[in-house]
C-alpha cells in the first residue's frame, strides 16, 4: 500500500507543478523552460529554512510561494516583454542561472552535494513520516492549487489570457496593457511551482540540483501536451499517465538505472508523437 | 499639453470642437518608402468619413497609425484638440477609439459570448481577477448579440461561424467597445448583400449616436450611401477630399483610383 501512496504523492506534486505551469504556458501562451527553477526555488527555501531554522510546513507553504513568487515578478518584468521563442530563451536562461546559483554557493545550498536531512512535516504534533500520512498533505495541497487554478480559469482574468494566447496584438487594441496580465500569471505560476518543491523536499528529505533541471521542464511540458494544453483538468490527467505509466516500467523486469534511463526515453518520444499526431493532446484546445 | 492621463480622460468626454481627430504632417515609413507621407487631415466629429484610395495608398496604415498598431515616424496626431506623442493600443479606451481590421481578427477557440464579455472586462488584471460579470455586463453582450443576429451562436466558438457572421462579430466588438472614434477596416469585404445592409444601418445608427466613424471601403456605391466626408489617398499623400459625389467626379481622382 505504502508504494501506492507513494505514486499518489508524486502525482500530487506534479499535479500542481502541472497546473501552475499551465496557467503560463496552456491558457497565457507563454513558452517557459522555468517551471523546474521554482520547483527548484520552493524545495531549496524549504531546505535552507527548515534545517537551519526549524521551519515547519505551514509558514514553508506560505513563504517559499512568496519567494519563488517576488522572484517571478524581477525575472517576468524582463521577461513579460517578449513572446514565443525570444520568451523561451529567457526562461532558459533562467534556469541556467538558477543551475548555477544552487550548484556554487556551497554554504547556502549544499552545491553538489544539495541539501540532506530535510525534517519531515509536522502539524500539531503529528508528524507526516509515513506515505500513507504524507499522501493526505499533498492531496490538501493539490486540492487548493486546483481551486485556484478553476477560479482563475472561469475569472474574467483567465478569459483575457486566453485571448493573449490568441491574438494578443489585437487584444491590445482594445485597450488591454498585456504585459501586465502576463506577468501576473507568471508570478502566480511561478509561486504556486514552489508548492511542489515544499512538498518534494519534505517528503524526500534531500533535494540536489540534479532533481530541478530542464528534463523536469520537459516532463511538465509533456504532461501538458499529452493532457491538453490550456485545460486544467488537462494537465491533472497528463500528470496522472506520464507518473503511472513508467511506474509499470518496474514490473516489466528492467533494472532500475535502466528503467530511469528508459523513462527519460519514454517523455522524449512521447513528445515527438504527440507533436506529430495529437498535438492538441488528450483534452486539448490548442496546438503548442 | 501636459496633460495627466485620468484628465484626458474628461477633456475627450467633454470634446466639442469640430475636429475630433487631426494629424499634422505625419510620415510612416517601412524600408525607407513612405507608406504615409507628409498627411495633414482633419476627421469631423459625429460625421461618416470615407477613405479611400487605390491599394498601397495609405489608408490602413493610417487606421493602423490612429488605432496604435504601429508607432509613426514623424508628425502629430491630435485626438480631441489633445497631442498624442506617442500612440499606444493600451490608451485606446481613455482616447475614446477603437477599429475593425481588414483582415478579420477573432479569438477563433474561444466562444462567440466570450469575444464579446473580453472587451466588456474590467482592464485592470487585479480587478478582472475578482470581477464577476454583473448583469448589466451580461445584459449588454446579449443585447449586443442579438443586435448582430449572434445570439443562437453564442456558445459556438468565433472560429467555426460563417464569414459574413465573423465580419458581424468583430461590429460586436466595436459596439462593445462603445467609443466614440470607430475605424473600420473594410467592413462589407466579401458579404452578401443583406449583412452589408445589416452593416449599413448599425454604421448609420452609430452616426446618430454621435460617434465618429473613419470608414474605408472600395464599393463606391456605398462610399455614397454612407459617407458624410471623402478622404481620397494615393502614394500616402491627400489626393482630394470634400463631398463624395463632388470628390468622385474629379478628374485627378478618376485618374489616380478608377484608372481613367
Amino acid at each position: 500500500m505504502d508504494y501506492i501512496f507513494h505514486i499518489g504523492i508524486i502525482f500530487a506534486i506534479f499535479g500542481i507543478l502541472a497546473l501552475a505551469q499551465n496557467l503560463v504556458m496552456g491558457m497565457t501562451g507563454l513558452l517557459t523552460i522555468a517551471g523546474a527553477a521554482f520547483y527548484g526555488i520552493g524545495a531549496y527555501v524549504t531546505g535552507i529554512l527548515a534545517i537551519n531554522f526549524g521551519w515547519n510546513i505551514i509558514p514553508l507553504l506560505i513563504i517559499a510561494p512568496i519567494v519563488a513568487g517576488l522572484i517571478a515578478l524581477l525575472v517576468g518584468m524582463v521577461f513579460a516583454r517578449f513572446r514565443d521563442d525570444y520568451f523561451m530563451l529567457g526562461t532558459l536562461g533562467f534556469l541556467m542561472i538558477f543551475h548555477t546559483v544552487v550548484r556554487n554557493w556551497e554554504s547556502l545550498t549544499g552545491g553538489a552535494y544539495g541539501i540532506a536531512g530535510i525534517p519531515k512535516p509536522h502539524i500539531f504534533g503529528f508528524t507526516f513520516g509515513t506515505p500513507a500520512s504524507f499522501v493526505w498533505l499533498t492531496f490538501f495541497c493539490l486540492a487548493i492549487v486546483v481551486t485556484i487554478c478553476y477560479f482563475i480559469s472561469r475569472s474574467s482574468f483567465g478569459r483575457v489570457l486566453n485571448a493573449i494566447r490568441e491574438d494578443e496584438d489585437a487584444l491590445k487594441i482594445f485597450g488591454y496593457s498585456t504585459s501586465k496580465y502576463k506577468l501576473i500569471a507568471f508570478v502566480l505560476g511561478g509561486a504556486m511551482s514552489a508548492v511542489s518543491g515544499v512538498l518534494i523536499a519534505s517528503y524526500i528529505t534531500f533535494i540536489d540540483p540534479n532533481l530541478f533541471s530542464i528534463n523536469e521542464s520537459i516532463l511538465l511540458w509533456a504532461i501538458i501536451i499529452l493532457g491538453g494544453i490550456s485545460r486544467n483538468r488537462g494537465a491533472l490527467l497528463g500528470a496522472f499517465l506520464l507518473i503511472t505509466i513508467p511506474e509499470a516500467l518496474r514490473f516489466v523486469g528492467f533494472p532500475d538505472e535502466f528503467a530511469a534511463l528508459l523513462r527519460q526515453c519514454i517523455y522524449g518520444l512521447l513528445l515527438v508523437v504527440l507533436v506529430l499526431y495529437r498535438p492538441k493532446g488528450i483534452w486539448g484546445i490548442y496546438k503548442l | 499639453m501636459g496633460h495627466k492621463l485620468k484628465d484626458k480622460k474628461i477633456l475627450i468626454k467633454i470634446f466639442n470642437g469640430m475636429y475630433i481627430l487631426e494629424t499634422k504632417n505625419l510620415i510612416k515609413s517601412f524600408g525607407g518608402v513612405h507608406a504615409i507621407d507628409h498627411l495633414s487631415i482633419n476627421f469631423q466629429k459625429g460625421k461618416i468619413t470615407g477613405l479611400v484610395g487605390p491599394n498601397g495608398s495609405g489608408k490602413t496604415t493610417l487606421i493602423n497609425v490612429l488605432s496604435g498598431f504601429f508607432p509613426h515616424d514623424s508628425g502629430t496626431v491630435f485626438f480631441s484638440e489633445t497631442k498624442r506623442k506617442k500612440i499606444q493600443p493600451k490608451d485606446n479606451q481613455v482616447y475614446n477609439i477603437t477599429r475593425t481590421f481588414q483582415q478579420i481578427r477573432l479569438f477563433d477557440k474561444m466562444s462567440v459570448f466570450d469575444n464579446i464579455l473580453v472587451i466588456l472586462t474590467e482592464r485592470d488584471p487585479f480587478l478582472a481577477l475578482f470581477e464577476r460579470h454583473n448583469e448589466y455586463h451580461l445584459n449588454r453582450a446579449i443585447e449586443i448579440l442579438k443586435k448582430i443576429d449572434l445570439y443562437e451562436k453564442r456558445n459556438e466558438n468565433a472560429g467555426s461561424i460563417s464569414y459574413g457572421q465573423r465580419k458581424l462579430l468583430e461590429i460586436g466588438r466595436v459596439l462593445a467597445m462603445n467609443t466614440n472614434i470607430i475605424l473600420f477596416d473594410e467592413p462589407f469585404a466579401g458579404l452578401f448583400p443583406e449583412i452589408i445592409k445589416k452593416i449599413e444601418d448599425i454604421i448609420k445608427e452609430l452616426r446618430e449616436e454621435g460617434k465618429t466613424i473613419i470608414l474605408i471601403e472600395h464599393n463606391m456605391s456605398i462610399i455614397r450611401t454612407l459617407c458624410d466626408h471623402l478622404i481620397v489617398l494615393d502614394a500616402g499623400k491627400l489626393l482630394a477630399e470634400g463631398n463624395p459625389e463632388k470628390v468622385l467626379s474629379e478628374k485627378i481622382v478618376l485618374e489616380a483610383y478608377l484608372g481613367e
